[in-house]
C-alpha cells in the first residue's frame, strides 16, 4: 500500500528538506496536493483493497445480523418453523390467521393508543426543557447531566421503579387516600387503560431529557440574530417563541415527532415489566412487540407466525420512517 | 434620607428605563435579567424534583427496615433506621454480582467491537472513494429503517445455528457493529479538511497512516459519543438478552432483575436494592463521560 503513493506523489523527502530561504517549498506541496486531490482516478492514493479491508468487519456485521435476518424473517413468516423442528412452506396461512386473531386486534389498539398518549406530551414539553436549559448559566451542566438520567436508566429499572410507586398500597396510592382524594386504591397497573396511561407516564418521564438533547442541539441552528431582531422589534418572550423559535425548530420537531411514533409501536420492557410478564389480565395489555416475543419463546416456540408479526411491525414502522428520510432530503 | 434622596431622582431617571430595557431585550441572548435568572432556576429544580424523586424514593425504600412499615399511607421519606440489610438479601438470594459481571462482559464487547468497527468502517466510507461503496452505503441505510424487534427470530435462529443460544457472546454478538454508528464515525471523517489528507499523500503516508495519525486524532469527540451510546444500550437492553438467555447464571442485570422482582414480589425493599444495584453503576459510568457527551452535543453529533 506504500507502493501505491509513493509511485504517485514523490516521497516526502525530496520535498521536506527544501531549503527555507526557497520559499516555494510549501506552495510547491500545496500544489501538488491539490493535483492529487483533484486527479482522483490518475493518482492512487491507496490500493484497491485498503477500502474493503477496513469495512470489513463492518460489512461482516450488516449481512450477517442485518441483511440476513431481514431476508429470513421473510422467508420465515411463510413458514411454520418451530424452534427445534424444521417446518415447511405454509403459503399465507400466517397472515390469514393474523387477520382472526383477536389477540393481535388488542396488541395494536394497545400500541396505538400507547403512541397517542406519548405523542404530544413527548413533543412539547422536552422542547420547553431544552430552552430552560439552552443558556449557559452557572451549574447548567448539572441539571442538564441530571435531566437525562432517566434515559440513562434502563427500561427495567425505570419500569420497576414505578411499579413501586403505582403499587395499590404504593406511595401515590398511600397520599392519595390520606388525603382523601380517593378512598380505594386507584389499579394503575390492572385496569387495562390505567395500564396503558401508567406505561405512557414513565415513557415520558424516562424520554423527556432524550427529546431534551435533540432540541438543544436544534436551538443551536437557530440564529441568534433573529431572537435579536424580533426583540428589537417589541416581540416578549411568548411571541418570539412562536415566530422564531418554533419555525427554527420545525423539521426537528417532525423528526421528533417520527421518533417517539417509531419508539412507542415498539413498545416492550415498560409494559413487561408493569404486567410481570403477563401482558395483564388475560393479555389485555400485551403489545405487538410483546406478541412477537411470546410466539417466539420457549421451545415450542411458532417462529413463523411471530415472523409474520414482526413483517407487519416493519410495515406499520416504514411510513413514518419514510416520512424522515423525505423532510432529511429537503432540508 | 433615602425616600428624599430617591424622589428627585426619580423623574430624573424615568425616560432611561424603556431605552434600558429595549437595550437588554436585545442583549438578553448574553446577559439575561435576575428576574429571569431566578425563574429559570427555580423551574430547573422542580425539574430536579421530578426527575430524581422517584429514583430517591426507590433509594430511601431499598434502605428502610424490615421492621419499618413500607405500606404505610403516611409514608415518610426518610428511612428511620437505614440499614444494608436488603442488599445483602439480594446478594445472597440471586447471584446479583454474576448478573453485574455479565452484564459487564456484554457491554465490554459491545462497546469494543463498535469502536473499532465502526471507525474503521467510517473511515473507508468517508475518505477512500472505492468501487462498491454507494452500494455498502444504501445497504447500511436500508438497515436503519428496520425496528431491532423485527429481526428478533430471525436473529435469535442465526445465533442458535452458531451454537451461541445461551451465551453472553450470543447476547453481545448481534450489537458489536451497529450501522447506526459507522454512519456518525463517517460523519465525523467527512469533516476533516480535505487538505490534511492531501499534504499527507505528497509526504508519502499511505491510508492506514493517513487512518491512524490524521483521521483518528480528529474524531475522538464521536468516539466518546459512539462509547458512552454502545455502553448505555448494552448494559440497558433487556428483549435481546431475554430472548437468547435461559439460564440464571448467565443473566445480564437486567433480565436478572425482573428474575428477582419474580422472586421477591412480597418485598419492594429488596426489589429496590436491585434496581439501585444495577442503575448506580450506569449512572456513575454517565456523570463520569456526560462531558464528552455535551461536547458531542455542542458539535452536532447528536441530530437524533
Amino acid at each position: 500500500m506504500t507502493a501505491d503513493t509513493s509511485h504517485a506523489a514523490p516521497p516526502g523527502g525530496t520535498l521536506r528538506p527544501a531549503p527555507p530561504g526557497r520559499g516555494g517549498g510549501r506552495a510547491d506541496r500545496a500544489g501538488r496536493a491539490r493535483r492529487a486531490g483533484a486527479a482522483g482516478t490518475a493518482v492512487r492514493t491507496h490500493a484497491w483493497f485498503t477500502p474493503w479491508l477496513l469495512v470489513a468487519p463492518a460489512l461482516l456485521f450488516l449481512v450477517v445480523f442485518n441483511l440476513w435476518p431481514s431476508a429470513n424473517t421473510v422467508f420465515l413468516a411463510f413458514t411454520n418453523v418451530k424452534v427445534l423442528s424444521g417446518g415447511e412452506l405454509v403459503g399465507l396461512a400466517n397472515f390469514e390467521r393474523m387477520l382472526t386473531d383477536r389477540q393481535l386486534v388488542v396488541a395494536l389498539t394497545n400500541s396505538i393508543v400507547f403512541m397517542l398518549l406519548c405523542l404530544p406530551f413527548l413533543l412539547l414539553a422536552p422542547l420547553g426543557l431544552a430552552i430552560l436549559v439552552e443558556k449557559k448559566l452557572p451549574g447548567i451542566a448539572f441539571f442538564r447531566t441530571v435531566f437525562y438520567t432517566p434515559v440513562v436508566a434502563s427500561a427495567v429499572v425505570v419500569a420497576l421503579i414505578w411499579q413501586w410507586l403505582l403499587d395499590d398500597r404504593g406511595v401515590i396510592n398511600g397520599l392519595a387516600q390520606t388525603l382523601g382524594v380517593v378512598a380505594e386504591p386507584i389499579p394503575f397497573l390492572t385496569d387495562r387503560w390505567l395500564v396503558l396511561i401508567s406505561a405512557a407516564s414513565l415513557t415520558i418521564w424516562k424520554g423527556l431529557g432524550y427529546y431534551m438533547v435533540i432540541y438543544l442541539s436544534a436551538l443551536g441552528g437557530v440564529p441568534r440574530e433573529l431572537h435579536e431582531a424580533a426583540a428589537v422589534d417589541g416581540a416578549n418572550a411568548w411571541r418570539r417563541f412562536w415566530s422564531v423559535t418554533v419555525p427554527g425548530v420545525r423539521n426537528t420537531m417532525f423528526l421528533v415527532a417520527v421518533l417517539i411514533t417509531v419508539s412507542a409501536l415498539r413498545i416492550f420492557s415498560e409494559l413487561y415489566i408493569l404486567t410481570d410478564g403477563t401482558g395483564g389480565i388475560g393479555g389485555q395489555n400485551v403489545s405487538v412487540v410483546m406478541l412477537i416475543q411470546m410466539y417466539a419463546r420457549g421451545f415450542s416456540g411458532n417462529l413463523g407466525y411471530a415472523s409474520a408479526l414482526s413483517l407487519l411491525l416493519f410495515v406499520i414502522t416504514l411510513g413514518p420512517l419514510l416520512l424522515i428520510a423525505r423532510i432529511n432530503r429537503r432540508s | 434620607m433615602g425616600t428624599t434622596n430617591a424622589a428627585p431622582r426619580t423623574p430624573a431617571t424615568a425616560p432611561p428605563p424603556t431605552r434600558v430595557t429595549a437595550r437588554t431585550g436585545a442583549r438578553g441572548f448574553s446577559t439575561i435579567s435576575p428576574r429571569e435568572t431566578v425563574v429559570r432556576y427555580g423551574l430547573m429544580v422542580l425539574v430536579v424534583f421530578l426527575t430524581i424523586g422517584p429514583f430517591l424514593w426507590q433509594l430511601s425504600t431499598s434502605l428502610k427496615g424490615a421492621a419499618e412499615d413500607v405500606y404505610t399511607r403516611t409514608p415518610s421519606f426518610l428511612p428511620t433506621s437505614p440499614t444494608l440489610e436488603h442488599y445483602v438479601t439480594a446478594f445472597q438470594a440471586v447471584p446479583i454480582l454474576d448478573f453485574a459481571g455479565n452484564s459487564v462482559v456484554v457491554a465490554a464487547l459491545v462497546v469494543g467491537g463498535n469502536v473499532v468497527g465502526a471507525t474503521l468502517a467510517g473511515y473507508a466510507l468517508a475518505r477512500l472513494r472505492f468501487r462498491g461503496s454507494r452500494l455498502v452505503m444504501a445497504a447500511i441505510l436500508f438497515t436503519l429503517l428496520l425496528p431491532g424487534e423485527a429481526t428478533l427470530v430471525a436473529q435469535y435462529l442465526t445465533i442458535r445455528q452458531l451454537g451461541l443460544a445461551d451465551t453472553l457472546l450470543g447476547v453481545a454478538l448481534p450489537g458489536m457493529v451497529g450501522m447506526i454508528n459507522v454512519l456518525l464515525m463517517r460523519t465525523a471523517f467527512v469533516a476533516i479538511p480535505k487538505e490534511l489528507d492531501e499534504a499527507a499523500i505528497v509526504d508519502g503516508a499511505n491510508a492506514f497512516q493517513r487512518f491512524w495519525r490524521i483521521g483518528v486524532p480528529n474524531v475522538k469527540g464521536m468516539i466518546a459519543v459512539i462509547t458512552i451510546f454502545a455502553f448505555i444500550g448494552a448494559w440497558d437492553d433487556f428483549l435481546w438478552p431475554l430472548i437468547v438467555l435461559t439460564t440464571p447464571d448467565r443473566f445480564t442485570l437486567t433480565v436478572g432483575l425482573q428474575y428477582l422482582s419474580g422472586v421477591f414480589t412480597n418485598n419492594p425493599r429488596i426489589v429496590a436494592a436491585g434496581t439501585m444495584i444495577a442503575f448506580i453503576p450506569i449512572v456513575a459510568f454517565f456523570a463520569v463521560l456526560q462531558r464528552y457527551f455535551f461536547r458531542g452535543v455542542d458539535e452536532g453529533a447528536i441530530k437524533g
